[in-house]
């Protein structure tokens, strides 16, 4: 084991995977954080904490992920490149593994200039790929990126995105298995829309055997309407087909809601169908509250509840 | 070259103040192949000067403001003056400030960055000045700079068609060298991952000097 997460217990015990998501405030206050967590803690397995998404400045992830334990949840730390150089990054590592995380996602991040802070200097020291690959070796060579030991590594489960509908499409792959070299042990991908584009994916991924060296979470997102999927398609590097926006957008308005979570449904249970797949990711920012029924509608609920094994580093 | 722009007049004239007789010095390197601070821009800014109501409005032309050699052609010309306002890039000004401490000197262009015209009328970013050249790993395509996340190891997931996630008129710089190392045949190159960049050749390292033992006068 190496991190000893409930994540990657799940992972190790077959089962399929499902983590959902929660967006922190834009505020001090930690109240809806604690209350998503306690609503979602038995219905995913893990609870992403975004890091600043979107370049907009919320409360920071790792301090979300305290309010997530207290709430009996267990979190995944988002952690991207655009704010904080190899120092920062790896001071935070240290601080929220000391917290309790054991799970932290690796990502580039979004441009500054998406957000409300537009006129901010970005860092991106590392990339993605490099804070994998530093993370990593910090947690298995103890060793940090300058080379200084570390006496008591912070032993995360690595995560990292991956985004089959961005382009080059033919080297999304290749970029794919630098991440994984570098270490990382599961990926969550962008939402996934375009079920045929992302079968395409997946047979490179198979192709190269890189479903047999990670867990493959696929990217789930619930929309309330044909308005939401629109935007969503508008979002560089995403791709949605027109016929699943004409089937949004031929349901009466009061009625788009509940054909988003039957959309969401069906989109799970397709992807799981895919080999490889071994898990799925929710993210349902700013409509959290549909994670529950969207588990059990898509027969992932009850989620596995293992026991901790004596020895484990997790607590 | 170092690519400049001027800036609006509207900014110009209140850093003049109430200075009276004013000296604008233009560049003939850079700036005047990029067409912000050469002779002809010099001439026209002195024009609209006078016509917002600056009586005396001198201009000179030094070969290089980067150059200590040059900018003493300036030294007799400066008599009452009561401020200079460059048309040189930012080295430009800095190096008129250096040599003459006791005069006002002004910036009248912003300093972009290094690149070159890509066609008439369009110049672009090309180079970061990292200190450290790797563009040996990258097909000739800079990503240091021309990836707005300066991303060493293929593009994010922003890249759409060809473009930035940021804008649509930005290349993605990963898809272009996705694309030249194809036609290279040498895409063997973008699977080894590349470890963290050293920047302390760049900026991040403070303040660089280069110094030439060859160069320098015995």
């Amino acid at each position: 084991m190496k991190s000893g997460s409930n994540l990657e217990r799940v992972f190790l015990s077959g089962q399929f995977a499902c983590t959902a998501e929660i967006g922190p405030p834009k505020s001090t206050s930690s109240r809806s954080i604690s209350r998503h967590a306690a609503a979602l803690k038995d219905y995913a397995d893990a609870l992403n904490l975004t890091d600043n998404q979107t370049a907009i400045v919320r409360l920071s992830s790792i301090a979300a992920s305290v309010h997530v334990m207290k709430a009996g949840a267990e979190p995944v730390i988002q952690m991207t490149c655009r704010d904080r150089n190899r120092i920062a990054l790896q001071s935070d590592l240290l601080g929220a593994y000391s917290l309790g995380v054991r799970n932290l996602l690796c990502l580039t991040g979004d441009h500054q200039s998406f957000g409300n802070h537009p006129t901010s200097k970005n860092v991106f020291d590392l990339d993605s790929v490099q804070l994998i690959r530093a993370v990593q070796q910090l947690r298995d060579g103890k060793v940090f990126v300058s080379g200084d030991k570390c006496k008591y590594e912070p032993r995360m489960f690595i995560g990292a995105a991956a985004n089959p509908f961005g382009d080059p499409f033919a080297y999304r792959v290749v970029r794919l298995a630098k991440k994984v070299a570098a270490g990382a042990d599961f990926i969550q991908t962008q939402a996934i829309f375009d079920v045929e584009r992302f079968k395409r994916y997946m047979d490179m991924v198979r192709d190269m055997g890189l479903h047999e060296k990670t867990y493959i979470m696929a990217g789930i997102v619930p929309v309330k309407s044909a308005t939401a999927l629109r935007r969503n398609a508008e979002v560089p590097g995403m791709a949605v087909p027109d016929e699943l926006v004409k089937r949004m957008a031929g349901v009466p308005k009061e009625k788009q809601k509940e054909e988003g979570v039957r959309i969401a449904v069906e989109l799970i249970q397709q992807v799981r169908e895919i080999e490889g797949v071994k898990g799925v990711h929710i993210m349902a920012i700013a409509w959290e509250d549909i994670v529950p029924e969207l588990v059990d509608r898509a027969g992932l609920f009850p989620r596995p509840q293992l026991a901790k094994e004596d020895g484990d580093t997790s607590g | 070259m170092i690519v400049a722009e001027r800036k609006p007049l509207d900014e110009i004239v209140p850093l003049l103040g109430d200075c009276q007789k004013i000296m604008v010095v233009g560049c003939s390197e850079c700036v005047t192949v990029c067409q912000a601070g050469g002779e002809k821009e010099v001439n026209t800014l002195a024009a609209l000067l006078k016509l917002r109501g600056f009586g005396q409005v001198l201009t000179a032309v030094l070969n290089r403001q980067c150059d200590p050699e040059f900018i003493v052609d300036l030294d007799a010309e400066l008599e009452g003056v009561d401020c200079i306002l460059s048309m040189g890039c930012g080295v430009g000004v800095q190096f008129l400030a250096e040599r003459y401490s006791h005069t006002w000197v002004l910036p009248a262009l912003n300093t972009k960055f290094g690149g070159g015209a890509r066609e008439a009328g369009v110049w672009e970013e090309r180079c970061g000045f990292c200190g450290e050249c790797i563009l040996h790993l990258t097909g000739g395509i800079c990503p240091i700079i021309r990836c707005s996340k300066s991303l060493l190891n293929g593009p994010c997931g922003g890249s759409q068609e060809g473009n930035c996630e940021i804008r649509d008129d930005v290349e993605c710089a990963w898809q272009l060298i996705y694309d030249r190392l194809v036609a290279l045949n040498r895409l063997d190159l973008l699977t080894e991952p590349l470890p963290p960049k050293d920047w302390s050749t760049a900026r991040d390292g403070g303040p660089r000097r280069v110094e030439r033992s060859d160069v320098k006068a015995v």
